[in-house]
């Protein structure tokens, strides 16, 4: 990882509402090159926050500070609505959870699709159509021709989800964001679409976050992991090291995890200890 | 061959059924329709032999006309017989005016649908974008302007604002003209074709009648526009505010599409279906005749026509504009539910 795609120092991202400010994220910082990083942490520790906040999408009324934020060298701080756009979808992309909600039911997917080419790559038409049915392809669907015809509603969770894959990735971009990719769906599709994503990240070297609570998954795909509780990055380890983690929050994450081969009478809370986050 | 022969046939039954289906719950609305408005009709206490013979008629001819109006006999025979009329278009006499009620309706529901057409138009082009942008800029400047714009638009009461309108914008400054739908000097000198005053100028190329028809009819189609405008405006910013916060939007704009990108082309297809219930319901209710417009525009539209009829004990009028109100909002009902189909895949059946 010679090449660092992303800088974040110090990231902030809160939320000032009337009953006082809610801290989502708090003094992140990391790098990422073109490798695959993992984020784990408990609903609620600001892990989805921290991706929309580098993607400019923090809704508001959030308020995003960092000492520094780049993006191949690029400036992320004060970008303008304009500025953002360049960035979006062309360089740095996200796979959101559930494409129930995240794909837009009236619109055909080979549009939507399409879309993202028309946006980003100043193709349109046959040509948008092409890639479109080329990258449906590629997140092997098997006849992409009718899917390119169907709407949401009529896809299954994976081929949703696969979709979904192909729309954030035609324009190719440098950087994904995954976001929970297989938390909706079924156990037995879960794999099949982590190894597609798996495929094209590897394929054309795109820098990944990981963002998930499944420890199993994140630790067998992922290069590096952070550990996320209340906003803060408590630690840093490589994947294949997680078993030996240092900190007891991610040994007590670990160990929450039930085993299909360890019979347990009761099964082991998180410890939380909110002086962590001092 | 042969599997493309039943392929075929089984298409046509398919497509016969769905046609058969279609027709009977047309029937059914049809006569449950007729039926309500009937029976309410005979259980009011109004007399409609009274309402013929006047109150100082001898016994003799009260009961010669309560029988020759049917009324001995059953309920039911008396329905079956009102509706046999009516499916050949008979709906009776109208005791006020003599004429047949069918003749009545065809002459003022025009004047009603001219009004509330261009009503609606306006309520369209422009609430539905007022809403739109007060619910993607919520909260601020323009949210607000809207919200009050609204707000006056469905307190005010639109006999006050019609005499308001009239005063200012005709009383003392001349821009607009008086009651009515045309001056005096204009009137009958179109031929009637459609009824619907600024088309048929403007098929005779009368450009002056069809000047003097729209600046009679611009300000009371302002003022129901403006009430219409106000409501639809109001759900539209409540369904798109609902859109906007959907995953799908962030989705868009992950892709690259502005905000306003992500709000007219994604959000805004979403709002569809509602969106046009809204519509049909305030197209509708403008259809029935606004009687507190037309009263204060002297319009002679449908309202005013019911109005007068029920003030009159005229029971066949009243019973032949509430069927036709009825038909109305059934045929409104059936043009929306095809626009569903159009503008919602999800609505279509395989």
């Amino acid at each position: 990882m010679s090449e660092i795609l992303l800088d974040v120092q110090d990231l902030n991202v809160s939320f000032p509402s009337q009953r006082g400010t809610t801290k989502a994220v708090r003094n992140a910082s990391f790098t990422l090159g073109r490798e695959r990083l993992g984020i784990v942490g408990e609903s609620g520790s600001g892990k989805s926050t921290m991706g929309r906040a580098i993607l400019g999408l923090t809704p508001s009324p959030g308020i995003v500070t960092a000492k520094k934020i780049t993006f191949n060298g690029e400036n992320l701080l004060g970008r303008s609505e304009a500025d953002w756009q360049l960035l979006r979808g062309r360089r740095m992309t996200m796979v959101m959870q559930d494409p129930k909600y995240s794909l837009n039911p009236v619109m055909k997917i080979g549009h939507q699709i399409g879309e993202t080419c028309r946006l980003n790559l100043g193709v349109t038409g046959q040509e948008a159509q092409r890639r479109s049915l080329a990258m449906l392809d590629a997140v092997k669907i098997r006849d992409p021709d009718r899917v390119y015809n169907l709407y949401p509603h009529e896809l299954s969770g994976g081929m949703g989800q696969r979709a979904m894959i192909a729309m954030m990735l035609v324009a190719e971009p440098d950087l994904l964001i995954a976001d929970e990719p297989t938390s909706a769906l079924d156990v037995t599709v879960q794999n099949e679409v982590l190894r597609i994503l798996d495929a094209l990240v590897r394929d054309r070297g795109m820098g990944l976050i990981f963002i998930s609570h499944n420890l199993t998954v994140v630790s067998s795909f992922c290069d590096r992991i952070l550990v996320m509780y209340g906003g803060k990055i408590l630690e840093e380890c490589k994947a294949k090291e997680l078993h030996h983690a240092k900190h007891p929050y991610t040994q007590a994450l670990i160990a929450a995890a039930p085993s299909l081969y360890e019979r347990r009478a009761e099964l082991a809370t998180v410890v939380r200890n909110p002086e962590w986050l001092k | 061959m042969v599997d493309d022969q039943i392929g075929r046939t089984n298409a046509a039954s398919h497509a016969l059924k769905r046609a058969g289906s279609f027709i009977s719950s047309l029937a059914l609305t049809f006569l449950g329709l007729t039926a309500i408005t009937f029976l309410i009709s005979r259980m009011t206490k109004i007399d409609p032999v009274l309402a013929i013979v006047g109150d100082k008629a001898s016994k003799e001819v009260y009961d010669k006309t309560y029988a020759m109006l049917g009324l001995d006999k059953p309920l039911i025979v008396q329905y079956g017989g009102y509706l046999r009329k009516l499916l050949s278009g008979d709906m009776g006499t109208s005791v006020l005016t003599s004429q047949p009620v069918l003749t009545d309706l065809i002459h003022v529901f025009p004047a009603t649908f001219e009004l509330a057409t261009v009503a609606i138009v306006m309520g369209v082009l422009i609430g539905v974008p007022g809403g739109v942008i007060a619910a993607a800029r919520k909260g601020h400047w323009q949210d607000q302007v809207i919200r009050v714009v609204c707000l006056f638009g469905y307190s005010i009461p639109v006999f006050w604002l019609g005499l308001v309108g009239l005063f200012v914008l005709y009383g003392k400054l001349g821009w607009v003209s008086g009651t009515g739908r045309l001056d005096i000097g204009y009137d009958d000198i179109v031929t009637t074709r459609s009824g619907i005053l600024l088309i048929d100028a403007a098929l005779e190329g009368q450009w002056d009648i069809f000047r003097n028809a729209f600046s009679h009819l611009i300000l009371p189609a302002s003022i129901l526009a403006y009430f219409s405008l106000a409501y639809i405006a109001r759900m539209t910013r409540s369904f798109m505010i609902d859109q906007l916060s959907q995953e799908y939007i962030i989705a868009a704009r992950i892709k690259g599409r502005s905000y306003w990108g992500a709000v007219w082309k994604h959000a805004f297809p979403n709002i569809m279906v509602p969106l046009i219930t809204v519509i049909g319901l305030s197209y509708a209710s403008l259809l029935e005749g606004a009687v507190l417009t037309e009263t204060v525009f002297a319009w002679p539209g449908l309202g005013q026509y019911i109005t007068r009829a029920l003030f009159n004990s005229d029971m066949n009028a009243v019973l032949g504009g509430t069927v036709l109100i009825g038909m109305v909002f059934i045929g409104i009902n059936l043009f929306c539910d095809f626009l569903y189909k159009i503008f919602d895949p999800r609505l279509r059946s395989a």
